[in-house]
């Protein structure tokens, strides 16, 4: 369920350390400003992609992260797609569930992001990896 | 192609007897890139000492730069790598440095054009892009200790404690706080606490450009910790956006108090602690 037009190349950054998670919130940050996002609405995409981003590195076991700046004709705004080979989600509604962590954080980095962003899509399966894709859009 | 022990002597008497020849070619060389960087009596002494350790490994029988007869020039080379690298010269300009030995040579060489002199040359043409390589190696290993040294100098620097009043310290976090850093910022923390006494801590988040879960957790497990050892923490310098994306993801901060500025951090302090802050009644003209 995403709408829009891909406007230029997707800049792509693999996750493998936590220095990569900074990597992906600089790009996040530099596309968010470059599709001209109000401080707020930058600062919720760079903290829902630095989520996201951890996700894919402790819970994925790593994976790729790809930048967009993308328009759906009326607005500008940022696409985020997170990629992972790992393990999956078993039951999607507990892990969006306010709290609920199996790796010891707070438990409100997938529920959060979810609520940061526009448009949140996530593909995922048991053993199949997963796909998480954000939009955030220009007001 | 490693040289043999006959051509290894042969190069050895030959350098040696050339002595003054080759390295005076040699440091020409080198200072004609280093164009003044290094003092003419530095590089001198270094191509000197470079040479007397090729020398000597090629007499006593080195064949190849792992052998064993080859140690002190090893040791030599990695010297000469090292301080360029601490000297802010390139890998190129390093490795050059060596790479000019062949030229130096081939002056020393003459107008010799045997084939059994050629064979010498390439062989010896071989030991030195050995070691033009194991130069390369070395100052990478230096490059990357320095850069490793500065990032821990940065770790250090990045979290000072400071004292802002009787009985309150600050720690003013700037940039990305990862685990790491997290770790050094709660001990430093818990250290002042005990070293100074303070019953009051303030976090000051104003440059931290984004604060996520992970972020928020660091914190007030800090807080928390802090807490055990009977000091009260006050988180500062949330601005607007931050407030909004904290809300927004679900972070809760509990009883602890937050405030937008450390200025309203420490003003909310010093009325805990009774300290009385009054403004001074402007003077009037008479």
């Amino acid at each position: 369920m995403t709408s829009g037009v891909d406007l230029g190349r997707p800049q792509a950054q693999t996750v493998g350390s936590d220095e990569d998670v900074v990597r992906v919130r600089q790009l996040v940050r530099t596309v968010a400003v470059a599709v001209r996002l109000s401080l707020v609405d930058q600062t919720k995409v760079v903290t829902a992609a630095s989520e996201l981003a951890r996700n894919t590195l402790v819970y994925g076991g790593g994976g790729t992260v790809e930048v967009a700046a993308v328009d759906n004709g009326r607005r500008p705004g940022i696409r985020i797609v997170f990629a992972d080979t790992g393990p999956g989600i078993a039951d999607l509604d507990l892990a969006l569930t306010d709290g609920y962590t199996t790796g010891g954080g707070l438990g409100l980095g997938l529920s959060g992001a979810r609520r940061l962003v526009d448009e949140f899509d996530i593909q995922t399966a048991p053993g199949q990896g997963t796909r998480i894709t954000i939009t955030k859009w220009s007001r | 192609m490693a040289l043999s022990a006959d051509e290894s002597g042969r190069l050895g008497e030959l350098l040696a007897s050339r002595s003054e020849q080759v390295t005076q070619r040699w440091t020409e060389i080198i200072a004609g890139q280093l164009r003044g960087r290094l003092s003419q009596a530095e590089l001198v002494r270094q191509v000197q000492e470079l040479h007397r350790a090729l020398v000597d490994a090629l007499s006593k029988g080195a064949v190849d730069l792992n052998a064993e007869d080859a140690t002190e020039l090893r040791a030599v080379l990695a010297d000469f790598s090292r301080g360029q690298a601490r000297q802010g010269f390139s890998a190129t300009e390093t490795a050059t440095g060596v790479f000019a030995l062949k030229e130096a040579l081939l002056t020393a060489l003459d107008n010799d054009q045997s084939v059994a002199t050629l064979r010498d040359y390439v062989a010896f043409s071989a030991l030195v892009d050995q070691m033009g390589l194991f130069t390369f190696e070395t100052f990478v290993r230096t490059r990357e200790s320095l850069i490793a040294d500065q990032a821990e100098q940065l770790l250090e620097l990045s979290t000072p404690v400071v004292k802002l009043w009787e009985s309150v310290v600050a720690v003013p976090l700037v940039g990305t706080l990862d685990s790491a850093r997290a770790q050094v910022v709660m001990e430093r923390l818990l250290q002042t606490l005990v070293d100074t006494g303070s019953p009051y801590a303030i976090i000051d988040i104003t440059g931290v450009p984004a604060v996520d879960t992970q972020v928020a957790q660091h914190i007030l497990k800090t807080v928390v910790a802090a807490r055990l050892m009977g000091a009260d923490c006050i988180i500062s310098g949330i601005r607007p956006q931050i407030a909004q994306t904290i809300v927004a993801l679900g972070i809760e901060f509990g009883d602890i108090a937050t405030k937008a500025s450390l200025a309203d951090a420490l003003r909310h302090v010093l009325r805990l602690t009774g300290v009385e802050t009054s403004r001074r009644q402007p003077r009037r003209e008479a």
